[in-house]
């Protein structure tokens, strides 16, 4: 039997030399940096969120039903100013990219993934999408005014009605082609190859394993990926000011969901923005209707992103 | 349910009557004192330029178990992958020389790759349930094959067959991603079963499982091999001894010049022969532990 002396000598010996001896100073310099980094991202954000809420209660807190309901006018005191238009273009601009953007958008990855053979022509396709999702969206702008405005290709302009939210949509949808095709095909890229070759294995086609696990598998992804490309669609100004989106002269109100209007001329939440607060320089008033149209906007894509995690959420969970 | 006497109708085009080279039913069987399911001829496969596997030609005797053994990297697996046709779905992968299932030539252009793997079903090395319900797991198969009636009783049979229906059957709606891994691999060949296949390829199928869950995988496959055909890739030197009837030796040609490794069958006999007193000195090495 040990002694108890060495045993205790023993046992002091281990728990010295397993002792913490130096503080990590330069782990802990590097996560303070770190938290800093982030505290600012939140403090930026909390500073525009705070002065944008404030800035709008002018409008939002004492006449928020008229605000949505009424229209562009040229004085802040007018009582009949509103965002109604600028909703309206905001919401069909969604409606049209959701409806053009996303099929062909998803189409092309399908076949760019799972279709296309692998070679020098492909790859090169590929990277040029990549390089036109970051094209700047002025030039975008130029293209629908080229194509749908100005009837340089296909007389588009009669269809479109020229200058019009059925183009400021087609426009924002050619915008974010490019996205949509790179996140759905990174949605199909993640699908693991044990799903297919499962299906393959007991005799499905390819059409077949597409459709019953790659699409499903990959729905989360494309979902999470195109909801956002929406949001980037519906916060756009540049482009719109290039097909003719205007800030006043606007005729009635239509409703939100009347699209024979679709072809008329049209505005669009971001635009409105810029012109109120462009036109707060010589009234102050519009700061405030300014600051609310930014919390309607705000409160639009939050509700879209909302709609991409729940989606997803759910989707998630039916894939197991 | 058993197909196995069915005549082969892998190819979609009917075959000329103006004497293709079928055999006619009835006709004397091969001059061999077992019936054969596969013949493979001088079969090499390539990825790009790369040659993986090299002339490799044996036959695969019916309603036995034939393991393929061998050190990493030898292309056993690759070799697996030829008589199903999977090759297929890796994009520069090329077979050539010759492999015929009952006398059809795997790799005739009139063969859909399709009806094949409908035939010649796979369990793979990682158990890969699709992510929906055990019963649709089953089902899968057999409804992309067309068929919309008498899945119930299809469902049962694969599980029963499987060794899982006890298991299962109070459960079947519930994910299939919530068994255990040995469960899981289970499934896999109950999926595979449903389509009523007439062969089983397995990749490793007890790779991943723990000793148990193995034992019951092996347990099965000498249930159902009075129905299949199996062909079975293991890097176990015991698993091969225990469940197979025929052994295939592969190994590695490795050349130093241009560091190319090709792989190559060295012989194929009874398990009991590969086992005990192979012929090569190569086999015997590693069946013995002294290499790979």
């Amino acid at each position: 039997m040990i002694s108890r002396l060495s045993d205790d000598r023993s046992r002091a010996a281990i728990a010295a030399s397993i002792e913490r001896r130096r503080g990590d100073t330069r782990g802990l310099l590097f996560k303070t940096v770190l938290q800093m980094c982030l505290l600012i991202t939140l403090a930026l954000l909390a500073v525009l969120l705070v002065t944008v809420a404030l800035d709008s209660t002018d409008q939002i807190g004492t006449r928020l039903w008229d605000f949505l309901q009424g229209t562009l006018r040229s004085r802040s005191t007018d009582e009949r100013l509103g965002l109604h238009q600028g909703m309206y273009g905001s919401l069909w601009i969604a409606i049209i990219v959701a409806v053009l953007a996303f099929p062909v958008g998803i189409g092309a990855a399908v076949y760019l993934e799972e279709y296309a053979p692998r070679n020098r022509f492909t790859s090169f396709i590929e990277v040029n999408i990549r390089n036109l999702a970051g094209v700047p969206s002025v030039v975008y702008g130029l293209v629908g005014l080229a194509l749908l405005l100005n009837g340089q290709i296909f007389g588009l302009d009669r269809f479109t009605g020229g200058s019009s939210a059925l183009s400021g949509g087609i426009t924002l949808a050619i915008l974010v082609l490019p996205i949509v095709v790179i996140t759905s095909g990174e949605a199909f890229r993640a699908v693991p190859i044990e799903l297919r070759e499962g299906a393959y294995g007991v005799g499905a086609t390819k059409w077949e394993v597409i459709r019953t696990q790659v699409l499903p598998y990959a729905a989360p992804g494309i979902l999470t990926g195109t909801l956002l490309s929406m949001a980037r669609a519906v916060g756009e100004a540049a482009p719109l000011i290039l097909v003719g989106a205007i800030s006043g002269r606007l005729g009635d109100n239509p409703g939100l969901f009347d699209i024979g209007a679709l072809t008329d001329q049209f505005t669009a939440l971001p635009i409105v923005i810029t012109s109120w607060t462009v036109q707060s320089g010589r009234d102050g008033g519009f700061t405030a209707a300014a600051a609310a149209a930014i919390v309607v906007l705000l409160v639009f894509v939050l509700m879209m992103n909302s709609a991409a995690i729940l989606l997803r959420n759910r989707f998630e969970k039916k894939r197991g | 349910m058993s197909m196995t006497d069915e005549a082969p109708r892998l190819i979609e085009r009917p075959v000329a009557a103006s004497g293709e080279a079928t055999p006619a039913p009835g006709m004397a069987p091969l001059a061999t004192e077992r019936d054969v399911v596969f013949q493979s001829q001088d079969v090499s496969v390539y990825y790009g330029s790369f040659r993986a596997v090299r002339d490799v030609t044996f036959d695969v005797p019916k309603n036995e178990i034939m393991a393929l053994i061998g050190p990493s990297g030898c292309g056993k697996s690759t070799v697996l992958r030829c008589y199903n046709r999977m090759n297929d779905l890796i994009e520069n992968a090329r077979v050539t020389g010759s492999i015929t299932y009952r006398g059809t030539d795997l790799y005739d252009e009139r063969v859909d790759p399709v009806e094949v793997r409908r035939r010649i079903g796979m369990v793979f090395q990682k158990p890969n349930p699709f992510p929906k319900s055990i019963y649709d797991n089953v089902a899968y198969g057999p409804r992309v094959a067309g068929q919309k009636k008498g899945l119930d009783d299809i469902v049962e049979n694969s599980l029963r067959k499987a060794a899982l229906w006890e298991e299962v059957n109070d459960r079947l709606n519930d994910s299939a991603l919530g068994l255990s891994g040995g469960q899981q691999q289970r499934l896999c060949i109950a999926r595979a079963i449903a389509v009523g296949p007439d062969v089983l390829l397995m990749d490793e199928p007890c790779s991943a499982l723990d000793p148990i869950a193995t034992a019951r995988i092996e347990d099965l496959m000498q249930e159902i091999k009075q129905d299949y055909t199996i062909m079975i890739v293991t890097h176990n030197m015991q698993q091969a001894a225990r469940v197979s009837d025929t052994t295939a030796f592969f190994t590695a040609d490795v050349r130093s010049e241009n560091d190319t490794r090709t792989g190559i069958l060295v012989e194929v006999d009874t398990t009991q022969k590969i086992f005990s007193n192979p012929s090569d000195e190569r086999t015997e090495n590693y069946v013995t532990g002294r290499f790979g």
